[in-house]
């Protein structure tokens, strides 16, 4: 039982806290809140695996800006409690099986599978953000130039969305 | 031009007459439709005078004169054609089918004047006589079939003519449902003819199979069950015992049809093709006492019981049926000369029998219960004549026509080697009581006190259509035998000379019996004579000059009588064992249990199965988004499942690495 | 040093939370955000191969999970906003002009 091992054990334990404190809060905003959770807990794991500049940009981009912006929305929509319908007998009943089922089959893939995967070499450090950044812009360029337009597409479908309607 | 390189101009007439007056006869009236019916068969019988002129000037090789037409059926080795031909057996036929049936349509004309459906009356008519010709034209078994189906399909609808009377309709369905079940014979008959020789056609076939040695009597080869059903269909169509139920009833048709049909033509095919198979018959010795035997039962049979019925036309009836057992008995004891020879002078007084029995039944009013008639003999003078020849014929008194005919069956039956003596005494026993009922149907119709209702009945006698072709059919019927009149003073008998040719297989043996029936012919003739004598003077005794006794008897022996009278409750019988258990399968099994609940239930179950189906898949497209949800996440899953699939399985992870 | 294998089951079981909290959730904000779930553990997943493999593709790759997620994010909150406005209500079961 090393160092290692004990903070991923504490980080996963918040993720999966989380995660399950996400299913069953009542209020979107705690939802939301716990979502924040897991992310942080991520990016510590990021940190651990030595992935500094994505534990980064988790923190900033997702915590920062996404969560940020769901919590704008609860607070736009006054989104309240829930009220309790349930009209899909479905859900209701396939619904945990299912989820279990589906852990279950990923889980059992990757435990029975665990000698498949090959590990190099761990050689401990961090990775570069200028080995990274390299490769993005040499290797990915093309995807990362795509991304931009993305968002353009994003920026001008938010707005459009967003606009009440005039008379 | 030869007519012979034509022989089909003989059938196609009266197909023709049958196809113009069927399609075009409704809108014309009376006079035309007889133009083309009567004058089709007219042309037609021309037609066959002239082929017979031309056929006696034909050499002895070209016999039998076979002409093929078109090919019709090729499979393999088999060929069946559209081939006719003319020996001396179908002169005969021919002759008397032409003959016969054109006499019989110009009665019609008379007979049917004011009927409704006058025009499909002559064209089912004449397509009856196109059938009858094909069948005595053909020269081969399937062509034979193709008329013998035909003139049946003729009869349902001749006999279900009145069709609006559900009597009528059930006589026409039993009339061809029965014919069914001998045809079925028939055709198994012929299925194991062409097994065995490999061809249908008579010329080739009777080549090939007269070399063969013939059966043992007792013993089951082939010949005697192919015979046995080749019989069983002429069973069916000349109705013989099992087989006769449908003729009493045919009755309910229009009594020209009873004349031409059931009585000279129709039910004669089943001794043509008897006769016409008659090298076969021959090989099968076991065949010939059997058909002789039925024949002679069912002759017994059927004089008995018309020796009781009351209806004038189910007493002619049940005479044919007992004039048709002689015949097959004369065939079955090998005198074939002999049946078709009765076949001829049969359908000469049995014609006429009928139609002066319609002829009566028209004069007054309609009645056909002959209880209810009486003292017409003054009064339908012509009518009573030409009935009286034809009674005389039919009791074979010499020298009309019946007393030849009848009286070579009997010689011939009794030089039979198997039971010839008991045969004799039966068909002499028939002859008594033929003579007996026939002279018992004069008396009641035409002596005696009137017992219908004079005012109300005008008794008039039919008209010249009707009368001609009665006096006709009389002067054939006391001339008709005189062909075989030599036969009692030595000479030989021209009729059987005439049939030589044909029979020639069968005269061998009857050559050495020649010299013994010469001595038995006439004590034979004197004994046939005296029986006919004493039928005739039984009923002079009970119906004129005792007219009570009769009813007297039929309380003392009531029980015999009831028996007869309802004609041995056959008809009962059938209903009971055969039709009513048929039925029965039909409705509750065949009907309720296979179809409804087998087939329906499966083609509708699997019509709800789709709708029941449907129901159930109905529910994915419910609009709420979280069942949608849900069937993303199984189908997630099912496709994780099957990729990971290989990995789960323990012997793989190994082998991957 | 953990092994690889850890971080693959935890992403599998913060995957199938995600899902569990998308079958079960009723309020529209929410069930994204359990699709935002599901992207983190993608991620998770992406990362630890990154590592194992000793290549930094999978960072880089993360990197465009992440932009995509907030595109995203933003273009589905413009939408969920409109259908609160018009629905008056953020029920997802209340979103059901889908059914015939």
């Amino acid at each position: 039982m090393n160092a290692p091992l004990i903070i991923f054990f504490v980080l996963a334990a918040m993720c999966v806290l989380g995660a399950i404190s996400l299913i069953l809060q009542r209020h979107p905003i705690h939802s939301a809140l716990s979502l924040i959770v897991v992310m942080v807990a991520l990016a510590g794991l990021y940190l651990l695996m030595g992935a500094e500049f994505v534990a980064a940009v988790q923190i900033i981009v997702y915590g920062g800006a996404i969560m940020v912006l769901f919590v704008f929305v609860i607070m736009l929509l006054n989104a309240g409690v829930e009220e309790r319908t349930n009209l899909s007998k479905l859900a209701g009943f396939a619904g945990i099986p299912l989820g279990v089922a589906l852990m279950g089959f990923l889980a059992a893939a990757v435990a029975r599978s665990q000698d498949m995967v090959q590990v190099a070499t761990q050689t401990g450090t961090a990775a570069p953000t200028k080995a990274l950044a390299n490769l993005l812009f040499q290797d990915f360029v093309y995807p990362f130039e795509l991304t931009s337009f993305l968002i353009l597409i994003a920026i001008l479908g938010a707005i459009v969305l967003a606009q009440r309607e005039n008379a | 031009m030869s007519i012979l390189n034509y022989l089909w101009i003989i059938p196609a007439l009266p197909l023709l007459g049958s196809a113009v007056n069927g399609l075009f006869g409704s809108k014309w009236p009376n006079k035309i439709v007889n133009v083309v019916a009567v004058g089709s068969t007219g042309l037609s019988f021309l037609a066959a005078l002239e082929a017979v002129r031309e056929f006696t000037h034909l050499a002895p090789e070209n016999i039998p004169w076979v002409k093929q037409y078109f090919t019709w059926i090729i499979a393999g080795d088999f060929r069946a054609g559209f081939d006719l031909q003319i020996d001396h057996l179908t002169v005969v036929m021919l002759l008397v089918v032409t003959g016969v049936g054109w006499l019989i349509h110009i009665y019609s004309t008379g007979y049917m004047a004011h009927e409704g459906g006058y025009y499909r009356f002559f064209s089912y008519l004449n397509l009856f006589m196109f059938f009858m010709l094909i069948l005595v034209l053909a020269a081969n078994y399937v062509l034979l079939f193709v008329g013998w189906e035909g003139v049946g399909l003729s009869s349902y609808l001749l006999i279900g003519f009145y069709f609006l009377r559900k009597s009528a309709s059930d006589a026409g369905k039993k009339a061809f449902i029965v014919n069914r079940i001998g045809d079925f014979g028939f055709m198994l008959g012929m299925f194991l003819l062409f097994r065995t020789f490999g061809t249908l056609d008579f010329v080739p076939l009777f080549a090939k199979a007269t070399p063969m040695p013939a059966d043992a009597m007792g013993h089951l080869g082939m010949f005697t069950v192919a015979c046995l059903l080749l019989f069983m269909g002429a069973c069916g169509k000349s109705a013989q015992l099992p087989l006769y139920v449908w003729l009493p009833d045919a009755m309910e048709g229009p009594t020209p049809v009873s004349a031409l049909i059931h009585a000279a033509t129709m039910v004669t095919a089943g001794v043509y093709v008897v006769a016409r198979s008659h090298i076969l018959f021959t090989h099968a010795p076991t065949a010939m006492f059997v058909v002789a035997v039925v024949g002679c039962a069912t002759a017994f049979f059927a004089a008995t019981i018309g020796l009781v019925q009351t209806d004038i036309k189910r007493v002619l009836a049940y005479s044919t049926v007992s004039q048709l057992g002689y015949m097959f008995l004369a065939c079955g004891v090998g005198a074939f000369s002999a049946g078709i020879f009765h076949l001829m002078t049969h359908a000469f007084f049995k014609a006429l029998l009928f139609l002066a029995a319609g002829s009566v039944i028209h004069a007054i009013g309609g009645e056909q219960d002959m209880m209810r008639m009486g003292g017409l003999s003054k009064k339908i003078r012509w009518t009573y004549v030409t009935m009286l020849t034809a009674t005389l014929a039919i009791a074979g008194f010499p020298p009309l026509a019946g007393f030849f005919s009848k009286d070579a069956i009997l010689l011939s039956a009794y030089q039979s080697e198997h039971g010839g003596r008991i045969l004799y005494a039966f068909g002499l026993l028939t002859a008594l009581l033929t003579s007996f009922y026939m002279f018992r149907l004069i008396f009641l119709t035409f002596h005696g006190k009137p017992r219908y209702d004079e005012k109300k009945v005008h008794v008039h006698e039919s008209p010249k259509s009707m009368l001609v072709p009665l006096m006709i059919l009389a002067v054939l019927s006391i001339i008709g035998g005189w062909m075989a009149a030599p036969a009692f003073f030595g000479s030989p008998d021209y009729f059987a000379k005439f049939l030589e040719p044909v029979f020639a297989q069968t005269a061998g043996g009857a050559e050495a019996a020649e010299a013994a029936a010469q001595a038995l012919e006439i004590p034979l003739a004197i004994v046939a004579v005296v029986s006919a004598l004493l039928g005739f003077a039984v009923a002079f005794w009970l119906y004129l000059k005792q007219p009570g006794k009769p009813a007297q008897l039929a309380k003392s022996m009531s029980g015999v009588y009831n028996t007869l009278l309802h004609k041995y409750y056959v008809d009962e019988i059938y209903n009971a064992i055969i039709v009513n258990p048929l039925l029965w399968v039909s409705t509750s099994v065949l009907w309720q249990a296979v179809d409804v609940r087998a087939i329906d239930a499966t083609v509708n179950g699997i019509a709800e199965g789709a709708t029941d189906i449907g129901d159930g898949v109905r529910h994915t497209q419910s609009g709420n988004t979280r069942s949608y949800a849900v069937w993303v996440v199984i189908g997630a899953l099912v496709i994780i499942a099957i990729i990971f699939w290989p990995y789960f399985r323990p012997a793989t992870v190994g082998m991957v690495r | 040093m953990v092994p690889t294998h850890y971080y693959l089951i935890l992403s599998a079981i913060l995957f199938g939370l995600g899902v569990v909290a998308f079958m079960f959730r009723r309020n529209i904000i929410t069930i994204f955000m359990s699709i935002e779930l599901m992207l983190n553990a993608v991620n998770l997943a992406f990362v630890a191969f990154s590592r194992a493999l000793n290549k930094l593709d999978g960072q880089v790759f993360v990197l465009f999970v992440i932009v995509v997620a907030a595109a995203e994010a933003a273009v589905g909150l413009g939408i969920i906003i409109v259908i609160a406005r018009n629905r008056q209500s953020l029920n997802v079961e209340r979103v059901d002009l889908l059914k015939l």
